[in-house]
């Protein structure tokens, strides 16, 4: 359940774990103050990353305990030629880029994250709609993947994109956190199409829509200020907050 | 300053009747809970149906079915607004709350007083409620026993019950404190909380406002806006052979 090559990044970089509650100045929550919301939203990130100052893992349930009930919304089948060729071979031709501020960028395919150490998880899932959900979750610790490829000491945010165009951005405290994974199985089986396939990103501490899904790239950077319309998000554009923690 | 006027005062006299910082935090706190409550309808649009337990979705089996209908499109602008005026909410009543203990306000004018606990006495502020006949004289100077259960359940039940519900229905907060969980009995059951405690508290609203009409609209909205308060004359003192008018026809400094 825990690898040790993870906890051993967390515990040997504390420094990182420092400037996600210090530096979170730079965070899109609180670089940008411009109306009573962005206060407002900033107050609830500021508020929450004390309260989460130890990394609490979210609560995980038994097996009883998932969902008959899953909803799927927003993408639930991209309609983009890749994507469908890469569904037709069964996702065998699917690759996963992770570069930007790191040591050794690569592209790596399902096979490559399933020979990772996994971490399974049966979590809460909890939609801004207000449904929730329980599913159980597969995947390798983005910790982990962060660590195979080396992240410079500059790199302050990851950059995930997903193959419908959706983008998000995370702070270093969410990204190396246990539960913070990259889910390629869904309640023992393979990732449903619906669900995100191959691969989708699961985030714990914040609403789904942060938990993106159909990932099809990953870039560590210093900020996230140049992205899009500089809010750190996609949704963000569309009045949602980057941070999702309420 | 909450002095009550002469017994022989000929006219009803003009008193300070609600602190500056009383009025203040009151009118916060009604801008902030209106808002909650219209950025709170425009996200239960969503999803207008309430579980209990842990999940609840369309297509799973609901508790409770609202009429109302489904809107997808309120909840961004909803919850912006609906946490904006959260906030607002809370810090202004945690410095109600400060300011209404340590200057005395609270248990001055909040706590029942020991005469106001009598059986007769209450057995008559429910008959005068009944009748909504509005406190007079002395007794206007202060909130009758019923005004105060209510405002005391709404301060230390409903407003506590609201937000820690709420907080429940937050991921980052349940990830530090998953003990919330257990207290409300699941996510979804939190969220089904927060909408009949939300009930509630409307129907608190509801009766103030209409208490507002019956005890004086004009003299009350004015004690709460600028604190001055014409106290009511104190008609059951007076025998009902004198008319009434002819006191009150006098100049106030005859």
């Amino acid at each position: 359940m825990r690898d040790l090559s993870r906890r051993r990044l967390l515990a040997g970089s504390g420094t990182l774990l420092g400037a996600g509650l210090l530096g979170g100045c730079e965070a899109p929550a609180l670089s940008r103050l411009a109306t009573p919301y962005d206060w407002s939203n900033g107050l609830t990130f500021a508020v929450q990353r004390w309260l989460q100052r130890h990394q609490p893992l979210v609560r995980e349930f038994g097996p009883e305990a998932i969902s008959a009930v899953f909803p799927t919304i927003n993408t639930t089948d991209p309609d983009h030629s890749d994507y469908r060729r890469s569904k037709a071979l069964g996702f065998t031709d699917w690759r996963l880029p992770v570069g930007g501020l790191v040591e050794r960028p690569g592209a790596f395919s399902l096979a490559d994250l399933r020979a990772m150490p996994a971490r399974a998880q049966i979590t809460l899932h909890a939609c801004e709609q207000g449904w929730s959900a329980i599913a159980k979750w597969t995947g390798v610790p983005l910790a982990h993947l962060l660590a195979t490829v080396g992240l410079k000491p500059e790199a302050r945010f990851i950059v995930v994109r997903s193959v419908d165009g959706w983008w998000d951005s995370y702070d270093l405290f969410d990204a190396l956190h246990p539960q913070t994974i990259l889910a390629y199985g869904m309640n023992d089986a393979p990732l449903p199409v619906a669900h995100g396939a191959p691969v989708r990103l699961r985030v714990e501490r914040q609403l789904g829509y942060k938990s993106l899904k159909y990932l099809s790239a990953i870039e560590a950077v210093d900020r996230v200020d140049g992205l899009g319309q500089g809010r750190g998000s996609m949704v963000a554009e569309l009045g949602f907050p980057w941070y999702a923690g309420i | 300053m909450r002095r009550a006027p002469p017994a022989e005062a000929p006219d009803p006299s003009l008193v300070h009747r609600h602190a500056a910082w009383v009025r203040l935090t009151h009118w916060l706190n009604a801008a902030a809970f209106l808002a909650l409550l219209v950025s709170g309808v425009a996200i239960l649009l969503a999803l207008p149906r309430l579980f209990w337990g842990e999940t609840g979705a369309n297509g799973a089996p609901a508790a409770l079915d609202l009429p109302l209908p489904v809107n997808l499109e309120q909840t961004g602008w909803g919850r912006n607004l609906h946490f904006l005026a959260a906030w607002v909410l809370v810090l202004n009543g945690i410095v109600y709350g400060i300011v209404a203990f340590v200057g005395g306000h609270f248990a001055r004018d909040l706590v029942p007083d020991r005469d106001q606990l009598a059986p007769r006495h209450l057995a008559r502020e429910i008959a005068d409620h009944v009748r909504l006949r509005p406190a007079r004289g002395r007794e206007a100077l202060r909130y009758n026993a019923l005004q105060k259960f209510a405002y005391l359940a709404v301060l230390f039940g409903l407003f506590p019950l609201m937000v820690l519900t709420g907080l429940t229905m937050s991921p980052g907060v349940t990830a530090a404190y998953p003990e919330l969980f257990t207290l409300f009995g699941g996510r979804q059951s939190a969220r089904t909380l927060h909408f009949l405690t939300a009930c509630l508290l409307v129907a608190f609203l509801v009766v103030h406002v209409a208490q507002v009409f019956v005890g004086g609209a004009g003299n009350l909205m004015r004690s709460m806006i600028t604190g001055r308060f014409r106290v009511p004359g104190d008609d059951s003192r007076v025998p009902s052979r004198v008319p009434s008018r002819i006191p009150a026809a006098e100049p106030p400094d005859a």
